[in-house]
């Protein structure tokens, strides 16, 4: 696939003290991600190509998408479709990457949201309202054994922008 | 955000009260462990004077109080001083804010100046993930992040 035409919109860096190994394995295994990822499971296929989703506690498709790199311990970066909220499944897929760098005595980790149209401030903001709570979470779970109890929340206005862009399929022109 | 502007906005959420927090990032002792060996000198009162001095005496940055709520919000004015290029860019803003969440603190620290393309906010937007994180790291387990502990040689 063509990725060409993705640019990243929503990035967030972390510090986390833990091996790339550590952190790689809590990125991929469900069993770590049901604790800091408001209780979704990963389910990976483990190659170029495979299939990604993240499945809610009910083990319906919360999102879905394409591997599109696996370098463990180092990149994942996966196509992103949210299949499990009203309308948002008809908007154009994003890109999300995780990167993990070995820095000094800690491991640097990396997300990018990527997108391939002018996508809406309302609809970024429930990335970067998110992706904080979520990697905040991890961290904690990587160094003190313990997720955070942070609840998932749109901000005001989000579904109202996702509905209002899925109308006019702004993507679609030019 | 215009175009006449430059910012950085990074938000993380701390297992640990307003209270700790807020002295986390005005004291010493704290600032020491997660923030390269520096140390802010102010009375925390508004329209004081606010310094951040690195450890071996030279004034990093500086600026004044512009809004303090202890425990909620702080708003410093921010000039860099060991770096002419940043300098040379004047003063920038630099907002804290805790919001209590069940057991947590959510922080949100963003950095602005009124200047297009700014190095200053370009320079600080890689330097602060490593702070916050470290500060975070330093909160939930006592020990900051390794890498934060000593201002780096040569800089």
């Amino acid at each position: 696939m063509d990725t060409s035409q993705f640019k990243p919109k929503t990035v967030y860096v972390t510090y986390i003290d833990a091996p790339p190994a550590k952190v790689w394995q809590a990125l991929i295994d469900p069993a770590f991600t049901r604790q800091y990822f408001f209780g979704f499971a990963i389910d990976v296929e483990p190659r170029a190509g495979g299939a990604f989703r993240l499945l809610a506690p009910d083990g319906s498709t919360h999102v879905s998408g394409e591997v599109l790199e696996w370098s463990p311990p180092r990149r994942l970066c996966v196509t992103w479709r949210v299949a499990g909220m009203k309308d948002f499944g008809e908007l154009p897929e994003c890109l999300v990457s995780y990167d993990v760098v070995q820095a000094g005595g800690s491991v640097q980790l990396t997300m990018r949201e990527s997108h391939s149209w002018e996508v809406p401030e309302a609809i970024l903001q429930g990335g970067q309202s998110g992706w904080p709570k979520i990697l905040s979470s991890l961290k904690s779970l990587l160094e003190t054994g313990k997720p955070l109890s942070i609840a998932t929340g749109m901000p005001e206005g989000f579904m109202d922008a996702v509905k209002k862009a899925v109308a006019e399929k702004p993507w679609m022109k030019g | 955000m215009s175009n006449e502007q430059s910012s950085f906005v990074y938000v993380t959420y701390i297992r640990t009260t307003p209270e700790k927090l807020w002295r986390a990032l005005t004291e010493a002792e704290f600032t020491r462990q997660y923030w390269a060996g520096t140390f802010q000198e102010c009375e925390w009162k508004q329209g004081a004077a606010w310094r951040i001095m690195i450890p071996d005496g030279r004034l990093a940055d500086h600026g004044e109080v512009l809004e303090i709520e202890p425990h909620r919000r702080l708003v410093l004015s921010w000039q860099n001083e060991f770096k002419p290029e940043l300098r040379a860019e004047g003063f920038s803003q630099l907002t804290y804010l805790l919001e209590p969440q069940d057991d947590m603190v959510k922080l949100t620290v963003m950095h602005e100046i009124d200047r297009p393309q700014s190095k200053l906010i370009e320079a600080v937007s890689g330097g602060w993930p490593l702070i916050l994180a470290s500060l975070k790291s330093l909160l939930e387990t006592g020990e900051s992040l390794a890498a934060t502990r000593k201002w780096s040689e040569g800089v």
